[in-house]
């Protein structure tokens, strides 16, 4: 395993800017995840760095070695697809097996052999070692993709949203799965994804990227308290955080304030309250209830415990604390008070 | 009882009358289609005599004169030089003596047949050889004039390929390619290249690109992932492509006419050539045709499970 560095690689495609100006460093060992909505550059970033397409401008390290110009082969990273990773032609075993035979490993039969079948172990699937790789349900083609990849042990492992096309439990469990092996590993990981979820349950840090453009890199918890931006605060937490006017709150801001953000579960509803809000809709989760409430045209959403909150009466009274606001300039940039 | 309507079937599926409409017709036109096949067949085990009796006999005795007469040259002999003869040893020596003649040779017939095989096979081969990587290639990199390319390679398929004929003809001549297994083999190979070129390019095009990136991440080269796994994958495309290639080299007749004569001449030209005597030897003529038939029939039956995909491709997508 080792670190992978990217300095100030920028990418087009005829017209189109994937990635510009990236930089950013995957220490040894560490779980990073980019995210960000389709187009955003996170899958384009994985391939330069897997040498599947060449940089236009900047540079790439892995483990302190510049490999920019370097063949996808020589690189020694693994890469996980979003789908249709499999070699159709080959069985499962064959499909573990294919990265230990290049040509660049020389590995006798049998360590082939062990490999394999630890890996098979592993991921649960050594019942289907004989399979055809077609022959397999979502769930197990995914396992075996990322069995693939951990057969070796490359510099780093490269993923691009292997879990997105797989059903909401099955992803839930190998989102453990895949924590625990890398934390079993010590693997160096970038894992792409536009998941919110994935990202903060599996990442050492994420890195929220837009337009190509890295916005905050930084560990989940510091992403989601102390986003720079707005758009980095609408990235995770759902309920998405509210965002409305400061005008609207009647406080003292300094002048460059615009907007001013807040979790829905901070937005506390009791009768002391100090702003009026009319209750739209109420959405039950069962453990706690999505209360949406329009607030001078606005809509605020509150996370809040089924009690708390009396159904007859509409126009309530909502307290947010000024420690649990957020508060941003007009370019949506945050301002520290 | 409910007049209840049959709700087994999905409505998106033919109901049992269309579906007997659909076999009758089939099976209507795979009679039609048959008539020259069993025509060739029952002509070729007829005895001269009654291929050409009026009436024409439906049902006769079989007979192996076609077969002799194609695969030997005879002379007519006297009656009385025959009388000095030994007796037949062999059954064919048996037939031609009954016509009054003796067996002077074998005939051109397996000559003319395995240049058809070398000249037929060996354009298939290079045709799809070249076609696959071309099409590899235009499926999967950035070609300057990737379009203007293929277009033109499409525009040779434009006009007949009997069109260039005479250029064709000057330029073999003073090549030295008149006549000779290699000229036939990269004239067909040419004529074949635009179809071979287009058909697989579809066919590839199909298959993920992401195969080879997953190959080369983990560590083999292009040209290895494009042999362990774009190939296998592609097999389907390149046996319908053979098909086709085959079908065009085998069958061609009018190049063939024109640029073979003795050393290489195909089939196709050869077999009108075959004279009986005081008329066309309609059983030694059909029993050419009937071996002729054989090669494409065994390559398509031995390659029958991709060829359905390959004619109906890119209407299937993953």
């Amino acid at each position: 395993m080792s670190e992978v560095k990217i300095e100030n690689v920028s990418k087009q495609f005829g017209e189109i800017n994937a990635v510009s100006n990236l930089s950013f460093t995957v220490n040894d060992g560490e779980f990073v995840v980019l995210l960000g909505p389709t187009g955003a550059g996170k899958t384009t970033t994985l391939r330069l760095i897997a040498g599947l397409e060449q940089a236009d401008e900047g540079k790439i390290f892995i483990g302190n070695e510049d490999v920019t110009q370097a063949q996808p082969a020589k690189r020694d990273v693994a890469f996980v697809f979003q789908q249709y990773s499999l070699y159709p032609n080959y069985t499962v075993y064959n499909n573990l097996a294919f990265p230990l035979r290049s040509p660049l490993r020389s590995l006798s039969k049998d360590q082939i052999d062990k490999t394999v079948r630890d890996i098979a172990k592993t991921l649960h699937i050594e019942d289907k070692l004989k399979n055809k790789a077609t022959h397999l349900s979502g769930g197990e083609m995914q396992r075996v993709a990322l069995g693939r990849a951990l057969v070796r042990e490359p510099n780093i492992f490269l993923m691009d949203e292997p879990l997105s096309s797989l059903d909401a439990k099955l992803r839930e469990e190998l989102r453990l799965e895949l924590k625990n092996i890398q934390v079993q590993l010590g693997a160096t990981l970038l894992f792409v994804t536009h998941d919110h979820v994935e990202a903060t349950t599996m990442a050492d840090r994420i890195g929220i990227i837009k337009e190509g453009t890295l916005i905050q890199i930084d560990p989940p918890e510091k992403i989601y308290n102390d986003p720079n931006s707005v758009y980095v605060a609408t990235k995770l937490g759902s309920p998405k955080i509210n965002v409305i006017p400061s005008r609207l709150l009647n406080m003292e801001l300094p002048a460059n304030v615009e907007y001013t953000a807040f979790r829905p579960e901070k937005v506390s509803l009791n009768s002391k309250g100090t702003l009026d809000a009319r209750i739209e809709t109420i959405q039950n989760l069962g453990v706690e209830e999505i209360v949406s409430m329009s607030f001078m045209g606005e809509i605020i959403r509150a996370v809040v415990k089924p009690e708390s909150i009396s159904k007859s009466d509409k126009d309530i009274k909502i307290t947010i604390r000024k420690d649990d606001m957020l508060f941003f300039d007009k370019e949506s940039q945050r301002v520290y008070l | 009882m409910s007049a209840s309507r049959d709700t087994t079937r999905s409505p998106l599926e033919p109901s049992a009358t269309s579906r007997r409409i659909a076999a009758f017709l089939i099976i209507l036109y795979a009679s039609i289609a048959f008539i020259p096949m069993v025509l060739i067949v029952s002509t070729a085990f007829k005895s001269v005599t009654d291929a050409i009796s009026y009436p024409p006999k439906i049902i006769s005795e079989p007979s192996l004169e076609g077969f002799v007469n194609l695969f030997t040259q005879r002379t007519r002999q006297s009656a009385e030089y025959l009388e000095t003869l030994p007796p037949p040893k062999t059954w064919y020596e048996e037939i031609v003596r009954k016509r009054n003649m003796v067996i002077a040779g074998p005939s051109r017939f397996i000559q003319r047949f395995v240049n058809s095989i070398i000249i037929g096979f060996g354009a298939t081969f290079f045709s799809v050889f070249f076609g696959t990587i071309a099409a590899y290639a235009f499926s999967r990199f950035r070609i300057p004039l990737k379009n203007d390319l293929l277009f033109f390679v499409l525009s040779t398929r434009m006009f007949p390929p009997i069109a260039a004929a005479v250029p064709i003809f000057l330029m073999y001549r003073k090549l030295g390619l008149s006549d000779s297994h290699l000229g036939m083999i990269m004239l067909y190979t040419v004529v074949n290249l635009s179809l071979s070129v287009w058909l697989l390019k579809g066919f590839i095009d199909e298959i993920p690109k992401e195969y080879e990136d997953a190959a080369m991440v983990d560590g083999y080269s292009r040209m290895s992932a494009f042999f362990k796994i774009i190939l296998p994958q592609a097999a389907t495309g390149i046996a319908a492509t053979a098909i086709f290639c085959l079908i065009f080299a085998w069958n061609e007749y009018a190049f063939a006419i024109l640029l073979t004569f003795r050393e290489a001449q195909t089939l196709p030209p050869f077999i009108p050539t075959i004279i009986g005597e005081g008329g066309l030897d309609w059983p030694a003529i059909s029993a050419a045709t009937m071996i002729f038939l054989l090669p494409v029939v065994v390559f398509t039956v031995l390659l029958k499970k991709h060829l359905l995909r390959g004619i109906t491709f890119g209407a299937v997508k993953r």
